[in-house]
């Protein structure tokens, strides 16, 4: 039996291949129960993966798309370098927008620390100008030379440090979220292979009656990937099934804040854990196949 | 048909049979006796591929056991039906489809063949038993069942392993019978036996040679029975 050909033999049917193998109601709850679980941990493995590169790559572009420009200088000199960094900023190539904050802004700034009660006109707070940055970016060592010389108490960040690490963090999230859907698809191998070799083991006075009457390799091992490969696919149908609901029940972004912000499947991402069940068939199929032909290959 | 060269087949570092040589021609019948654990049933295995011997060779249809894949093994077991004293059915599908598997698996199983199953199983006096479970049936009929099984494939040989232990005297006549009408349709049998009754009371219905496993080795019996 080629690969493609038994597939097809398994798309098309064969009941009478897995008829011969008598039906275990124990085996049978048990795999389908085990599928399920996996199919159910590997939906929330990729709705984690997807979301980790969703959240990577927005992080990357708000921050990316953001800088701020920090002047501290004499109070005297605030306004002349003020206007002297704007001036410099609004001159440079990939810079959409600048605006410097005001004392609201600063007051908004400060409030979560130190309440409403705060002096700001008392207090010797540095000029911020917060920059809009163009898609394709700016240089922003040729705008510190400038400014250094234009404006010298003016600082440019342009978010660099706070950016790398928690693109990392999201990466390495996205990258374990793949990690876990191919130990789960391993797994799930590996537990197709163990129920089969049980079934395979209990069943040894059938797979002796079938050799006896002149049953091929094929066809014996048709009947227990048939059957495998059609519990597996029921089990993952439901798990995948039932986990596509609890995505879908995930608290919404506004009420679970900003760091579940998210997570979960977007637009044609909820088509994802369909591929859940036929992935679950296929590895199902060669396992017990594999499986299969290793156990018969041992009998006469 | 069925050739043994110099056959010995070892078990645990002991021979169970030592350097045997038979050849069984198309249309014969052949009784092979010998005491309990002689290797009666070892020899049969030989004759169908289930054992490899340890030396020498076995040769079914031409083809030497040693040169046949596992689907050669499989297409020569087609033309081989085998009755065994314990008969392995599938027990949780009826009499009628256990009969039929051989052509089931042969993908064979067309109306025109179903019709022949219905032949058989009058043949062998079941017919009404079609669509029990195996384990429904009793011994007799579980030896008629395999029996039905073994040779719906029409072989050309027939291997029959004690098939009449689990039965009793009229049954064991009754299943005699059946065995020399294959025979005179042109099967090759062969039936290992303990019961040398079984033998004498096959001599007037067939022409059987009769061989003797002993110190495992294969003799001729002759007429001394």
């Amino acid at each position: 039996m080629s690969g493609r050909g038994g597939l097809a033999r398994l798309v098309m049917g064969d009941v009478n291949a897995d008829r011969v193998v008598p039906p275990t109601g124990f085996t049978v709850r048990l795999t389908i129960f085990t599928s399920a679980v996996m199919a159910f941990l590997a939906v929330f493995a990729m709705a984690l993966s997807i979301s980790s590169g969703r959240v990577a790559d927005r992080w990357s572009q708000a921050l990316a798309r953001t800088a701020t420009v920090r002047i501290s200088a004499p109070q005297e000199q605030m306004a002349t370098q003020t206007a002297a960094a704007l001036e410099a900023l609004r001159q440079t190539a990939g810079i959409e927008q600048v605006r410097p904050l005001d004392s609201a802004d600063h007051m908004n700034l400060l409030r979560p620390w130190f309440g409403d009660a705060v002096p700001i006109d008392a207090l010797p707070l540095p000029q911020l100008i917060e920059v809009v940055v163009a898609e394709n970016g700016f240089d922003a060592q040729a705008l510190r030379l400038r400014l250094s010389a234009e404006a010298p108490g003016a600082v440019l960040d342009d978010h660099t440090r706070w950016r790398a690490p928690l693109v990392r963090a999201a990466e390495r999230l996205r990258l374990l979220g793949i990690i876990s859907v191919g130990l789960i698809a391993a797994a799930s191998a590996a537990m197709i292979v163990l129920s089969a070799n049980s079934a395979l083991a209990a069943n040894a006075q059938v797979i002796s009656a079938l050799r006896l009457i002149g049953a091929r390799d094929t066809y014996i091992a048709r009947a227990f990937v048939r059957r495998f490969t059609s519990r597996a696919f029921q089990g993952a149908l439901i798990g995948a099934a039932l986990a596509t609901l609890g995505v879908a029940l995930l608290p919404a972004t506004d009420a679970a804040g900003s760091f579940l912000s998210g997570l979960g499947f977007q637009g044609v991402e909820w088509l994802l854990p369909l591929s859940v069940p036929p992935a679950a068939a296929i590895v199902a199929f060669w396992a017990t196949r594999i499986a299969a032909f290793h156990v018969l290959r041992g009998m006469m | 048909m069925i050739e043994l060269k110099n056959v010995s087949y070892s078990y645990g570092g002991s021979d169970l049979l030592h350097e045997i040589s038979l050849q069984l021609a198309p249309g014969s019948f052949h009784f092979l006796t010998g005491p309990s654990g002689a290797g009666k049933s070892t020899f049969l295995k030989l004759c169908y591929a289930e054992l490899v011997p340890s030396s020498g060779d076995v040769a079914l249809f031409g083809k030497s056991v040693r040169s046949m894949s596992r689907d050669d093994v499989a297409h020569t077991r087609r033309r081989i039906g085998v009755v065994h004293q314990n008969c392995q059915f599938l027990d949780h599908m009826p009499l009628d489809e256990n009969v039929l598997m051989p052509l089931t698996v042969s993908n064979k199983d067309s109306e025109e063949e179903k019709q022949h199953l219905a032949e058989l199983l009058d043949w062998v006096g079941l017919s009404d038993r079609a669509q029990s479970l195996p384990p429904s049936l009793s011994g007799g009929e579980r030896q008629r069942a395999a029996l039905a099984r073994a040779v719906i494939m029409s072989p050309e040989i027939v291997l029959a392993d004690e098939p009449t232990g689990n039965v009793d005297w009229d049954m064991s006549l009754r299943l005699l019978q059946l065995l020399t009408e294959l025979n005179r349709l042109g099967k090759t049998v062969l039936v290992a036996t303990h019961d040398l009754n079984l033998i004498r009371a096959a001599k007037s219905q067939v022409s059987a040679r009769v061989l003797r496993i002993a110190d495992c080795r294969l003799n001729y019996a002759g007429s001394d029975l």
